[in-house]
């Protein structure tokens, strides 16, 4: 049976593209699960596709000292989705390393909700965003510690390059904590390219083009910088940036 | 090779730079002294072109061409290196990537060809070395987690690579223990020494001056240059500071 078509009421849907949505709906209704076994590592590269839209739903299960790590560049040229609903049991380890890079009237999405269940848990959540034209990039991450999940370490870090005065970025962290011996941060900025780094770079004889975008590039592409290989993730991104910058 | 003439710059429209007139032939190294506040880096500034620094009067010539008419880029096209009083840090751009690229692009504007892959690991790692530096410093980003030290290091490895025809080098002694300021010192003479080369030495103190000998030394107070003299000039104002040697 297919779930509802979402609506903009509900949060995590907020900023979506419905429109774009709808026609390909059936088949992402359902997500994807999967189970990381106790003391086991995952990692997975989430490349974007050819596609006007993709959406990517899935449901990770870290059981007792598991490990997941999960890199993305959503670079949809309509609307790109990616949705994680992930469960941390004792001593479980999370990470996400993504990127929404967006042109024209595109919307890239992600959304996570992080739910530390057992004692000990840690979660890490890294998001660039690099949107110019009319782009919307967003990032909704709810995080919950259950009653009984102390020592939790949870860290989200969202930062957001908009290149035109159309473009938009949205950033909404939110914490839902129930249990009193936990570490929670979260960080955010939006904002435009250095000066004194485009400065550097033009003093020694870069262009003021190519000096933006090596600076851009270097804002994305730190986030592979821990992945088993990340040649794939870091030309994909580097193509989307060359469709950004122009 | 660089010719000031008469040179005002303000910045936030506050005078900082109040006729400065300076001319560098080529094969020389000249050293600009002077107290804090008395504009250095602000002339360092202007000459590559920093956004924000404005002339208001008098101008520049770099091998001939008016300097001030061009932009960055074009400066360091032309063959003018700044080394920066604070390297700035680019996190997520490797050193290797950042100075193959800047070299390359400017090897285009010349129309020279580019340095291969293979060719430019060479050319960095020769530098490196040459440098005391560690060639794996070079993998990572631009300046950070570098100590002050080793980012004045970074910036004469860059200097080494991109071998520019004139360097304006902005306190490069600062932050130095004595180890390192005697091989940045040994880089600057073998990067910089050459008939066809200059140098504008930017510094507080003496100590560089004892490792690269200036041509000519001028004193820079309140925005314009008080005394010039030889190399001993450095060392009255070591001797007696910058207040009396104004005088």
């Amino acid at each position: 049976m297919t779930a509802p078509f979402p609506t903009r009421k509900q949060e995590e849907w907020r900023y979506a593209d419905l429109d774009a949505l709808r026609p390909v709906w059936q088949q992402f209704a359902e997500p994807l699960t999967l189970t990381v076994g106790p003391g086991e590592s995952f990692e997975k590269i989430w490349l974007p596709g050819d596609e006007d839209v993709l959406v990517r739903r899935v449901q990770i299960a870290l059981e007792a000292g598991a490990k997941a790590r999960i890199y993305v560049l959503n670079a949809a040229s309509e609307y790109g989705r990616t949705e994680l609903e992930v469960s941390l049991a004792e001593g479980a380890d999370f990470e996400l390393f993504g990127a929404n890079i967006g042109t024209g009237l595109s919307t890239n999405e992600i959304v996570t909700n992080v739910r530390h269940v057992g004692v000990g848990g840690r979660s890490r959540q890294t998001v660039r965003s690099v949107l110019n034209g009319k782009a919307t990039g967003s990032y909704l991450g709810k995080v919950e510690v259950a009653r009984g999940a102390q020592q939790t370490d949870a860290e989200q870090s969202v930062k957001a390059m908009l290149l035109d005065r159309g473009a938009t970025a949205n950033c909404k962290p939110e914490l839902e904590i129930f249990a009193d011996d936990v570490k929670c941060a979260h960080g955010a900025s939006v904002g435009e390219l250095d000066a004194m780094q485009l400065f550097y770079a033009e003093s020694r004889g870069l262009d003021p083009a190519s000096a933006r975008a090596l600076l851009l590039e270097g804002f994305v592409m730190g986030l592979w910088d821990s992945a088993k290989d990340a040649d794939a993730i870091g030309e994909a991104a580097r193509e989307a940036l060359r469709r950004v910058v122009g | 090779m660089l010719e000031i003439t008469n040179l005002h710059a303000t910045v936030a429209d506050k005078p900082i730079l109040n006729g400065v007139s300076l001319n560098v032939p080529a094969g020389e190294v000249h050293a600009i002294m002077g107290p804090n506040g008395s504009g250095k880096s602000t002339l360092a500034y202007v000459l590559a072109g920093r956004p924000g620094y404005e002339v208001s009067e008098g101008g520049a010539t770099f091998l001939g061409r008016d300097l001030l008419a061009m932009e960055p880029h074009e400066r360091a096209a032309a063959g003018l290196f700044l080394g920066f009083q604070y390297p700035v840090e680019i996190p997520g751009v490797s050193m290797l990537q950042f100075v193959r690229e800047a070299l390359n692009t400017q090897r285009r504007a010349r129309g020279e060809a580019e340095l291969s892959g293979a060719e430019f690991i060479k050319l960095a790692r020769e530098q490196a070395k040459l440098l005391g530096m560690d060639a794996e410093m070079l993998k990572r980003p631009v300046n950070v987690g570098f100590s002050g030290g080793e980012k004045k290091r970074a910036e004469m490895v860059q200097m080494g690579i991109i071998n520019p025809k004139f360097a304006v080098l902005d306190e490069t002694d600062s932050g130095l223990d004595i180890d390192a300021l005697k091989s940045v010192g040994a880089g600057i003479n073998r990067i910089m020494r050459g008939p066809d080369k200059g140098v504008l030495l930017i510094t507080h103190y003496q100590r560089l001056l004892d490792y690269v000998e200036p041509d000519k030394v001028h004193v820079l107070n309140a925005g314009r240059i008080v005394r010039s003299g030889g190399p001993e000039l450095a060392k009255e104002l070591e001797r007696e500071g910058y207040v009396e040697a104004a005088a």
